[in-house]
């Protein structure tokens, strides 16, 4: 493939040819809009190269197969927006237990409820706190370009894989239907683990099992730490984050994926008029880039979080600061997508109001 | 000295837990028997339900995949899907095929997955103690219908394999009995048609294996096993619903 050659892709077909070039074989999913172009996209790529499209009866049964495939050898993902990832909450909190790679993506509508076909980052909490039961966590990504949206598509398969855990890409309807230009290249040759865990029959080996049920306490126990170990490894070596203009910023705004390209563009507008002001845009939400908010706090005074909901990653940005920095917030959700002159307007009223000049 | 009874190869050298009278011992011997006799070993995936014989994997000496209640189906599928020349089968108890996992009973088998589903119906939920089934008898007193169940206020008992029986995509559907010796024999036959039918790769294949449970019944086992050929047979009607290689 020619590493030069840009091409014009919808967000949610960089996701699935991504996950394609990615050597992801199965796909199963059930219809629901905002995201309804990626089980399409699939039910025809998949076809092509041989591999796996089925359209579950429910995101239950779907998420369940994704587990069999998984647990089969085979690079296998998951697709829906917020009331469908709710549904897939026992099938995620199972291929934890189980350490079980898979690809879970979350194009985040308005809710509580059925709420709307809008884009919303209402599910924060979800994805980020596990969502289903059990003391467990999983890698969350927040792309916030198309071209990102293929590389860590790509990525979030190598991570699955490296880390034995589903992987959640979160977007957005904006993330989902804008088109952009990508470059479109191979997977990373890294050095993956040996899947010495599968069941494909035991042909002249042991029997292996794949299960979460340990009635012994202990043992339980036992396996609980070894996944917080687990974590504890992911949070030193996942966390990504993108910074712009944050070198002599006073007062920076921390907001991720869609939320974030409307704050770069009011940080642009409000630059144009002196205001000393920068962006810090959280790639993965968790593990949470913490060392990156650290950071800021030797730097800003104030730290402005935009989120398109009524403020969940605002708690991570206040865990990450401790109070050493001021911290304020400004929310639309339900599926309202503010232009970037709204945020600048409340970035100027702060920047008023805290004397920053 | 010639050797008349054994343990079989696909069964793990260890004492099963269920209780006296159980039939979970007697089908889980006769699975194993039939792996070992149709060389499928290598190549078997188990799909054991959430219910008493979720320990089924410290039973059988093959590879074994826990399933959420009710997603056994489901599970079965995506492992068929991505290895789809492997022996895949679902073991799975009433409440597990016939509540929870309807939907992924029902669409499995009209999908006409290359898998087979053993369920094992004893009209009671027996890990949990004792509670409902979907397929607990009109009358039968359990810990949550402990009037007997009412038709008015439980519904009826649901026949579940007849309902399979349907579906386009279903090979094979047969209801057996662990009532006699006999009936065990003819259980063991169906099993191994039911294999031979998904290792020709025609459709869904379902063996429904009506089984005792005195632990959760309150009766003896020999109470248990008289009540389900008098009671449980009259109900749950023995016989072959589908056979596609027949028709």
């Amino acid at each position: 493939m020619d590493k030069l050659e840009r091409t014009m892709m919808k967000g949610t077909e960089a996701i699935g040819e991504a996950a394609i070039q990615a050597g992801c074989r199965c796909y199963f999913g059930y219809p629901i809009t905002p995201q309804n172009e990626i089980p399409e996209y699939m039910s025809k790529r998949m076809d092509e190269v041989g591999g796996v499209f089925l359209q579950g009866e429910s995101e239950i049964a779907s998420i369940n197969m994704v587990l069999g495939a998984a647990a089969a050898g085979v690079r296998a993902m998951t697709s829906s927006s917020s009331p469908g990832i709710s549904l897939k909450q026992e099938g995620l909190s199972f291929l934890a237990s189980l350490e079980l790679p898979a690809v879970i993506v979350n194009i985040n509508r308005g809710g509580p409820g059925l709420g709307n076909i809008a884009p919303s980052q209402g599910d924060y909490y979800q994805a980020t706190r596990g969502g289903g039961h059990g003391d467990y966590r999983m890698p969350v990504y927040a792309p916030a370009t198309v071209q990102e949206l293929y590389d860590i598509t790509m990525k979030s398969f190598d991570i699955a894989d490296m880390y034995r855990t589903p992987v959640m890409i979160l977007g957005d309807g904006m993330m989902g239907q804008i088109v952009e230009p990508v470059v479109m290249h191979e997977k990373d040759n890294i050095e993956l683990p040996p899947k010495d865990y599968i069941l494909d029959g035991a042909e002249g080996r042991p029997s292996r099992i794949v299960k979460s049920l340990i009635l012994d306490v202990r043992l339980m126990e036992e396996h609980n730490w070894k996944l917080k170990r687990k974590y504890d490894l992911m949070r030193n070596e996942l966390p990504m984050h993108e910074e712009f203009l944050t070198d002599d910023a006073k007062m920076v705004v921390v907001a991720y994926g869609t939320a974030a390209r409307i704050a770069k563009g009011a940080v642009k507008r409000v630059r144009s008029n002196g205001l000393k002001v920068g962006l810090i845009r959280p790639i993965t939400l968790w593990p949470f880039p913490d060392a990156a908010m650290v950071s800021i706090t030797k730097k800003a005074k104030v730290i402005l979080v935009f989120e398109m909901s009524t403020g969940q990653m605002i708690d991570d940005v206040r865990l990450a600061t401790q109070g050493k920095v001021d911290c304020e917030f400004y929310g639309r959700p339900g599926g309202v997508v503010a232009a970037p002159q709204e945020i600048a307007r409340i970035i100027e009223r702060h920047w008023l109001q805290k004397e920053l000049s | 000295m010639k050797k008349v009874f054994t343990r079989p190869e696909s069964l793990k050298r260890a004492p099963f837990h269920y209780c006296p009278g159980c039939g979970h011992s007697i089908i889980h011997r006769l699975v194993a028997e039939l792996i070992d006799e149709m060389g499928l070993r290598g190549k078997a995936i188990c799909i054991p339900p959430a219910g008493c014989a979720v320990l089924a994997y410290n039973y059988f000496d093959i590879d074994v995949c826990e399933s959420a209640h009710g997603r056994g189906c489901a599970i079965a599928t995506g492992f068929k899907r991505a290895l789809p020349d492997r022996f895949v089968f679902t073991y799975q108890g009433d409440g597990d095929m016939a509540a929870i996992g309807t939907a992924e009973t029902i669409h499995a088998a009209n999908r006409g997955e290359i898998i087979t589903s053993i369920f094992v119906n004893n009209a009671v939920y027996g890990m949990t103690g004792g509670q409902m089934a979907p397929t607990t008898m009109l009358g039968q007193k359990t810990t949550t219908s402990p009037y007997g169940r009412r038709s008015q206020v439980e519904g009826y008992p649901l026949r579940i394999t007849d309902l399979i029986a349907q579906l386009d995509g279903a090979a094979y559907v047969v209801r057996t009995s662990l009532a006699t010796p006999a009936k065990v024999m003819a259980t063991k036959k169906a099993l191994k048609k039911a294999f031979e039918i998904q290792l020709q790769g025609l459709g869904y294949t379902l063996v429904e294996v009506l089984s005792p449970c005195p632990t959760n019944w309150k009766v003896t086992p020999v109470e248990a096993f008289k009540y389900l050929e008098e009671r449980m047979e009259k109900e749950y009607p023995l016989g072959i619903f589908k056979d596609t290689t027949k028709d």
